[in-house]
C-alpha cells in the first residue's frame, strides 16, 4: 500500500463563524499501479483532500501513511515525501518561474539534493515523457502554449520521480487536441513508468475513459470507492450530488427506458459503439 | 488564515454611520486622529473612548467583528508594552542587569497602547461603514482641488480602488504558488535572511508574472467597457451632503475644539 | 442588413525582439469574412490559438483590422470617431472572470460601464438593477465579489455588459474557467438574453457542445475561416472537424463511427436524434 488515509477529518478556521467541515471521516487507500480519479462538485472537499496527500495540509484529526509511516510525526521527512507523491496544480503559471524550460523542470530534483548530472538526466527524461521536443529546452517557458506549459508543470513534478502522482484538473481549459496529448502523456507515464496517477476532474468522460477506480466526495464526505462502471450506474444519485455521468452512460440509459436491451455499464464512446453495433 | 484579516473591511449595514457621506467620514476619522495625538494623559482619553463607543453602537457593527481587526497588530501592541514596561526610564521598581522596570514606564506602556488600540479602531470604524468604492470617491472629491495643480486625482483613486479589488486576489494566489513550489521540494522555512530572501524568487516570479497578466487583462476589460478616463463620468451613488453629515460634522467639531481648547488651557487635566 | 459585417479580414501582430524593433509578423487572422444579422445565436469554434479570439475582439473595436473592414451596425471600427458607440453597442465578457471585475462590490461593477458613458445616476440605479435580475445575481448586489463562485462572478461580468444595453453580446471563452455547474449557469443566462431580449450573441469557445443549438456556427483553424453554416450543416463535416483538432458533440461522434461501420445512421446532433435513428434502422431490418 503507497498512501493510506485513516478516519480523516479537516476544518478549516476551526471556532470561529467561517468555520468549515470540509473532509469528514475519510479513509482510502492507493496502491501501486493504479488509476483512481476522485470527483465531486466545487467545494466537495477535493483540493483540501489531494494537499494531506503529500502533506501540505495537516488532517485535524486521523492519520495519512505513506508506505505505512504516518507523514505527520514530528521527525517526518515531508520535504522529501512531496518527491514521493507530486502534487500538480491546475495552473502551470503557478509554477514556472525559470528562465529556460529546462531550468524550470530542474527545479525539484535539484531541490532533493541530486548530483547536477542526475538532475539534468531527470529532467530531459521528464521531458521526453511528457513529449515536449529537445529543441525547445532552452526556450522560456512563459511564451509556451497553454497545452504546452501544462506538460512542461508536469514534467517539473515528474522530474523528482514521485510513485504517486497526483493531478489537479490537468487538461481544464485545454482544446480537445491538447487535451490529448496531455492525457496521452499521462497514460504513458501510467503504463510505461508503473507510476501510480490520482486524477481529478470535472470531466466525467476524461474520468470514465482513464480511471479504474474513482472515489466520489460530496460535501466532504466519500460516497462511492469503486471500478468505474459501477459508479457511472448510480445516475439519480451523482445527479443529485450536482454531478453527471458520461454522456454515453446517460444515453444508454435512455435507449434501455426505450425498451431496447442494451448494457447499463457503457462508459466510453468505444463501449457504446460496440454495444450499438450488437443492437443494429 | 489570510480571510481572518478584518482591517480595512466593510461591514454590511445601513446604520446612520454607514449612510454618513464618505468625505464626512474621512475628515471626522482625520479629526480624531489628531485628538488621539494631542491627549497627554489617561484623563484625556475619556471624550475619545466615549465617542468610539457613541460611533460603534450607532453603527450596529458587532463589536467582537470590531476587535477581531486588531488581531493583526497584536504583536506591534505588545512589543509597544514590553519595550516600554523593560525599558522604561525613572525609578526602578525591580531591575535585573539592564531590563528595568519603572513604574514611568508602565504608565508610558499602557498609554500608548491604549493610543495605538484607540487610532486602530477609529480608523477601522470608517472602513467598516463605508465601501471602498464610496471610500475612493471621498477621497477623489476631497482632494479635486488638486487637480488644478495637475496631480491626477482620479486616476490615484482608481488605482486605489483597484489595488483594494486585487489585494485579496493576490493573496490567494501567493498562497497557491507557495504550495505548488512546496510539492517541488522548495523550502521556505530554514536558512538564514539571505537564503530564505532567495527560496521566495520561485514564488515573486510566478506572482509578478500573474500580477502583469492581470494588469493587461483588466485594461482590456475596462477599455471595452467605454473607460476613457475620468471626463464625462457619472457616479451610481453620488456623495450627497445630507442635513445628517452637517450634525455629524458639528458633533466632530465640537469634539475637536473642546480637546484643543483642553490641550491648551487645561494644562492640569490633560 | 447584417447587424455585423466584416469583410476579408486580416490582422498581423507585430513580432519584436527584446528592443522593441519589429522583427517580423504573424498573421493571426486571414481573410476573414463574416456576417451575422441581429439576434442571432453564433458560435465561433477553433482550437486555442486558431485566432478566434482576435476576430471576438475586432467586433468590439479593442482591435483594428490590418486591412479589410469591420462594420458594426454600420459603424466602421477603424474609425476613432466610433470607437466608443462601437463599444456600448457590442458588449464583451472575457475568458477569467476575476480580471474584468474592477469594483469591489458586486452592483458598483455592474456600473462601471455606465458611468463611464456618464449615464445619470437615477438611471444607473434602475438599469443596473434591472441587469442584476436579468443574470439572477439580485441578491448579491451589495456583496464583494471575492465571496462568488466563478459562475457567479461571470453572471455579474455579463450583467456588467448588458446594462449598457448592447445590441450584442461577444462572449470569448466565457466557460473555460468554470466547472460544470458554472458553465451551465453561464451557458442558460447567455441563451435567454438571446431569446427573452433578443440581444445578438457571439459565444467564441472549443466546446462543440456549447454551440449545437447555435444559428450559425464558424470554424477558425490557424487564422482562416474553414466552415461555416448551420450546426446541422458544419457537423455533417466530421472528419473535417476532427483534423482542425476539435472534438464532435458525442452524439455525433457515436453515429459517425456507425455510419462508417455501414450502418444506415445518419449524422445525429442529439441523443434524442440518435435514438430516433436507431429505432428507425431496427425497425427496416425488423420489416425485412
Amino acid at each position: 500500500m503507497l498512501l493510506e488515509l485513516n478516519n480523516v477529518n479537516y476544518v478549516y478556521n476551526e471556532g470561529t463563524v467561517y468555520e468549515k467541515h470540509a473532509v469528514k471521516n475519510i479513509s482510502l487507500s492507493i496502491d501501486e499501479n493504479e488509476f483512481v480519479a476522485v470527483i465531486g462538485h466545487t467545494g466537495s472537499g477535493k483540493s483540501t483532500l489531494i494537499q494531506m496527500f503529500n502533506g501540505l495540509i495537516k488532517p485535524s484529526s486521523g492519520t495519512v501513511c505513506y508506505r505505512g509511516e504516518n507523514i505527520n510525526e514530528k521527525d517526518y521527512n515531508r520535504r522529501a515525501l512531496c518527491g514521493k507523491v507530486g502534487l500538480v496544480f491546475q495552473y502551470p503559471e503557478h509554477q514556472l518561474f525559470e528562465q529556460t524550460i529546462i531550468k524550470d523542470v530542474c527545479f525539484g530534483p535539484k531541490n532533493q539534493g541530486l548530483t547536477e548530472e542526475e538532475v539534468l538526466e531527470r529532467a530531459k527524461w521528464a521531458l521526453c515523457l511528457v513529449g515536449i521536443d529537445e529543441e525547445l529546452f532552452e526556450d522560456s517557458p512563459f511564451d509556451l502554449s497553454g497545452g504546452q506549459k501544462k506538460r512542461v508543470a508536469l514534467a517539473g513534478i515528474l522530474a523528482m520521480k514521485p510513485e504517486v502522482l497526483v493531478l489537479d484538473e490537468p487538461a481544464a481549459g485545454l482544446d480537445p487536441g491538447y487535451k490529448k496529448q496531455i492525457f496521452d502523456a499521462i497514460k504513458r507515464i501510467h503504463e510505461e513508468e508503473h507510476i501510480s496517477v490520482v486524477l481529478i476532474s470535472h470531466s466525467m468522460e476524461d474520468v470514465a475513459e482513464y480511471a479504474e477506480r474513482v472515489i466520489v466526495l460530496n460535501d466532504g464526505e466519500k460516497i462511492f470507492d469503486d471500478t468505474a462502471g459501477n459508479v457511472f450506474s448510480h445516475v439519480e444519485e451523482l445527479e443529485a450530488m450536482g454531478l453527471s455521468v458520461p454522456w454515453v452512460s446517460k444515453f444508454a440509459a435512455a435507449l434501455s427506458k426505450e425498451g431496447l436491451d442494451i448494457r447499463r455499464d457503457i462508459i466510453t464512446v468505444d463501449e457504446c459503439v460496440e454495444a450499438l453495433k450488437r443492437l443494429l | 488564515m489570510i480571510r481572518d484579516i478584518t482591517i480595512g473591511q466593510y461591514y454590511q449595514g445601513s446604520s446612520i454611520i454607514h449612510r454618513l457621506d464618505a468625505r464626512t467620514k474621512l475628515i471626522a476619522t482625520f479629526l480624531y486622529i489628531v485628538c488621539i495625538f494631542l491627549v497627554k494623559n489617561y484623563v484625556g482619553f475619556v471624550a475619545p473612548v466615549l465617542f468610539l463607543v457613541m460611533v460603534i453602537v450607532l453603527s450596529k457593527v458587532p463589536v467582537k467583528f470590531i476587535f477581531k481587526g486588531l488581531k493583526p497588530v497584536i504583536f506591534i501592541i505588545l512589543l509597544t508594552m514590553v519595550f516600554h514596561v523593560f525599558f522604561g526610564s525613572g525609578e526602578a521598581i525591580f531591575s535585573w542587569g539592564i531590563i528595568k522596570i519603572t513604574k514611568a514606564g508602565i504608565k508610558r506602556g499602557i498609554f500608548l497602547v491604549l493610543r495605538i488600540v484607540l487610532l486602530m479602531l477609529g480608523s477601522s470604524m470608517m472602513t467598516f461603514t463605508t465601501t471602498p468604492g464610496q471610500l475612493t470617491d471621498g477621497l477623489e472629491a476631497l482632494f479635486k482641488p488638486l487637480t488644478k495643480l495637475h496631480v491626477p486625482v482620479h486616476e490615484i483613486a482608481l488605482m486605489m480602488s483597484i489595488a483594494l479589488r486585487f489585494i485579496p486576489v493576490l493573496l490567494e494566489e501567493t498562497d497557491k504558488i507557495m504550495k505548488a513550489q512546496q510539492s517541488r521540494g522548495a523550502d521556505f522555512e530554514t536558512g538564514n535572511v539571505l537564503q530564505r530572501a532567495k527560496s521566495m524568487i520561485p514564488v515573486f516570479i510566478p506572482l509578478i508574472i500573474s500580477a502583469f497578466r492581470r494588469a493587461f487583462d483588466l485594461a482590456m476589460a475596462m477599455e471595452a467597457r467605454c473607460y476613457n478616463g475620468g471626463n464625462g463620468r457619472t457616479k451610481m451613488h453620488p456623495l450627497r451632503y445630507k442635513p445628517v453629515d452637517f450634525y455629524a460634522a458639528v458633533i466632530c467639531v465640537i469634539f475637536t475644539a473642546g480637546t484643543v481648547f483642553l490641550r491648551v488651557y487645561g494644562k492640569g487635566l490633560l | 442588413m447584417s447587424f455585423i459585417s466584416i469583410k476579408n479580414l486580416v490582422h498581423d501582430f507585430a513580432k519584436r525582439d527584446e528592443a522593441g524593433e519589429k522583427i517580423g509578423s504573424f498573421t493571426a487572422l486571414n481573410d476573414v469574412s463574416i456576417d451575422v444579422a441581429r439576434g442571432e445565436f453564433i458560435g465561433i469554434i477553433g482550437r486555442n490559438g486558431s485566432g478566434k479570439s482576435t476576430l471576438a475582439k475586432h467586433i468590439n473595436a479593442l482591435l483594428y483590422p490590418t486591412t479589410g473592414k469591420v462594420f458594426v451596425n454600420d459603424y466602421d471600427t477603424s474609425d476613432i470617431n466610433n470607437t466608443y458607440l462601437i463599444r456600448k453597442d457590442a458588449g464583451m465578457v472575457f475568458q477569467n472572470p476575476d480580471n474584468q471585475i474592477v469594483a469591489t462590490i458586486v452592483e458598483e461593477d455592474v456600473a462601471f460601464g455606465l458611468e463611464n458613458i456618464g449615464v445619470p445616476s437615477e438611471d444607473i440605479i434602475s438599469r443596473v438593477d434591472e441587469a442584476l435580475r436579468a443574470v439572477g445575481m439580485e441578491k448579491y448586489r451589495e456583496q464583494s465579489p471575492n465571496r462568488l463562485s466563478g459562475g457567479q462572478k461571470q453572471r455579474i461580468c455579463i450583467a456588467g455588459a448588458i446594462a449598457m444595453e448592447p445590441a450584442c453580446l461577444i462572449l470569448d471563452e466565457p466557460t473555460a474557467m468554470l466547472d460544470p455547474s458554472g458553465r451551465e449557469e453561464v451557458l442558460k443566462t447567455v441563451k435567454r438574453l438571446n431569446k427573452e431580449k433578443n440581444i445578438t450573441v457571439i459565444l467564441v469557445t472549443h466546446h462543440m457542445d456549447e454551440v449545437i443549438d447555435a444559428d450559425k456556427i464558424f470554424v477558425m483553424n490557424k487564422g482562416r475561416l474553414v466552415l461555416s453554416g448551420t450546426p446541422e450543416e458544419v457537423f455533417r463535416k466530421t472528419d473535417e472537424i476532427r483534423n482542425y483538432g476539435l472534438a464532435l458533440p458525442y452524439a455525433t461522434e457515436v453515429s459517425d463511427r456507425l455510419k462508417k461501420l455501414g450502418y444506415d445512421i445518419d449524422i445525429c446532433l442529439t441523443g434524442e436524434e440518435l435514438i430516433n435513428a436507431i429505432s428507425a434502422c431496427r425497425n427496416v431490418r425488423g420489416g425485412i
